[in-house]
């Protein structure tokens, strides 16, 4: 059977991790490929390294880091943050990444989203999507971290992007965000119904019962947190081996 | 020692080439006939969409040249599938190595599970039954990209589970193949590279 996954995911400035990182023995400012490889060790199924740097300098490092982490790591991993254009995907492929993830350019200009599928294929291709609930059923998508309301709303908005040749989509909810009260399920089990290709639930992540709704009631086929990981309040080791006992099928 | 990783029009020969570095296995990346030809082992690894993949290699001539290799062969998710006699992927032909068809997913009707094509993600082995997989291999997990795959037959190493019971490896003769990505699945799929190269 089909593992449900656990995804950590990394935030990267400059090349080093950010958001102070608390492990023993790592810098509060580290290197992310050593990170990465501790939370591979530990069990993780997949990493994703968002790129939050800004100038085109950074974003050469980053390039560079990502093929640093491929060489490094054993696990499949994704990367975001900044890609716009085809020939950013390219770079990052040849680099090694297995998934690039699109979110604010993919909103801006969707045919991105069928040109990066027909190039590299649609399993390389995760669309991102940063979303608020409005009212009932509607989401409203935002971009540029969820500081910019758009005219697309979450559920067409993700079909859109699958019809398009998306082969994930990462949904972020902006209300759940940084609260730590648990996930989107209710959003997210509509998304796995209506759409037949995997959901990544991100935002909301306080503990460990938080994992086991989203793979139950959200029915997500992967769990994306970040800082519960970074600070050890959750431990990879004890969230897989709680959610086997709770009956869920992960890779242990 | 020399391994050849046969370069072609595909995704992810890098991730196979680190996979090796980490292992500490010297390898060479190429299309030269005379260099794959006097390798001690071939992997033949592949990302992408199988009839345009099987184009290239006809007009590369890198389908006679795999068709009549000696040494151990191993052949990683698009690989395996054009190691196999016909694909519904573009309804093409391909190398014919092992006689299974390869064939799409197709969801369950109706899909209470809200299971998703590509199977995407950790999935164990069962029943392993090949030079690849050692006992302790039974019932490992192993990554997983794919939307088309190997039904069972007289040639499956390995099954898998999803949607129905399929080969997640094959064998035969001088030729191996995995639909997973031993060079992504951690220490597991190492392991199996390992015992490629042990062969």
């Amino acid at each position: 059977m089909l593992a449900k996954r656990i995804i950590p995911c990394l935030d990267i400035k400059n090349g080093m991790t950010v958001k102070g990182i608390k492990f023993v023995g790592i810098k509060e400012v580290g290197d992310p490929v050593e990170l990465g490889a501790l939370y591979a060790e530990q069990g993780a199924d997949e990493l994703v390294f968002l790129d939050i740097t800004a100038s085109h300098e950074g974003r050469k490092t980053f390039v560079e880091l990502v093929q640093r982490i491929a060489q490094h790591i054993n696990i499949p991993f994704t990367v975001g943050g900044g890609i716009s254009e085809l020939k950013d995907a390219e770079a990052l492929l040849n680099a090694g990444a297995d998934k690039i993830s699109i979110n604010s350019s993919a909103v801006r200009n969707p045919q991105l989203i069928n040109d990066m599928a027909k190039n590299f294929g649609s399993q390389f291709v995760v669309v991102a999507i940063d979303a608020k609930h409005f009212e009932g059923d509607e989401w409203i998508v935002t971009v540029n971290g969820g500081r910019i309301p758009t005219e697309k709303r979450l559920f067409s908005w993700a079909k859109e992007a699958e019809e398009r040749g998306a082969g994930e989509i990462l949904f972020t909810s902006m209300d759940h965000d940084g609260v730590k009260q648990g996930f989107a399920n209710e959003a997210l089990a509509k998304l796995s119904t209506d759409l037949s290709i995997p959901i990544i639930a991100s935002g909301g992540a306080g503990n460990m019962e938080h994992f086991k709704d989203v793979f139950t009631y959200g029915q997500a086929d992967a769990g994306l947190a970040a800082s519960i990981f970074h600070y050890k309040e959750i431990g990879i080791p004890d969230l897989k081996s709680y959610l086997n006992k709770e009956g869920i099928n992960v890779r242990i | 020692m020399k391994i050849a990783i046969i370069k072609y029009n595909a995704g992810n020969i890098r991730s196979v080439s680190f996979a090796l570095d980490r292992l500490g296995v010297e390898h060479v990346i190429t299309a030269d006939p005379e260099e794959i030809r006097s390798a001690d082992k071939v992997i033949f690894p592949g990302v992408g969409e199988a009839s345009s993949t099987m184009k290239y290699l006809k007009e590369n001539k890198l389908d006679e040249l795999i068709l009549g290799l000696k040494q151990p062969v191993l052949g990683i998710c698009l690989g395996m599938q054009l190691m196999c006699s016909h694909s519904e992927e573009g309804d093409v032909k391909c190398l014919g190595i092992f006689d299974e068809k390869v064939k799409k997913f197709e969801l369950p009707s109706p899909n209470s599970e809200n299971i998703k094509v590509p199977h995407m993600g950790w999935n164990a082995l069962v029943n392993v039954n090949s030079a690849l997989f050692d006992a302790s291999l039974e019932k490992e997990y192993v990554y997983f990209v794919h939307s088309y795959y190997v039904a069972l037959g007289e040639h499956t190493a390995a099954t898998t589970n999803y949607i129905l019971p399929y080969s997640s490896a094959l064998h035969k003769d001088n030729f191996y193949a995995t639909q997973f990505h031993p060079e992504k699945s951690g220490d597991v799929g190492s392991r199996i590279l390992e015992n490629f190269i042990k062969l």
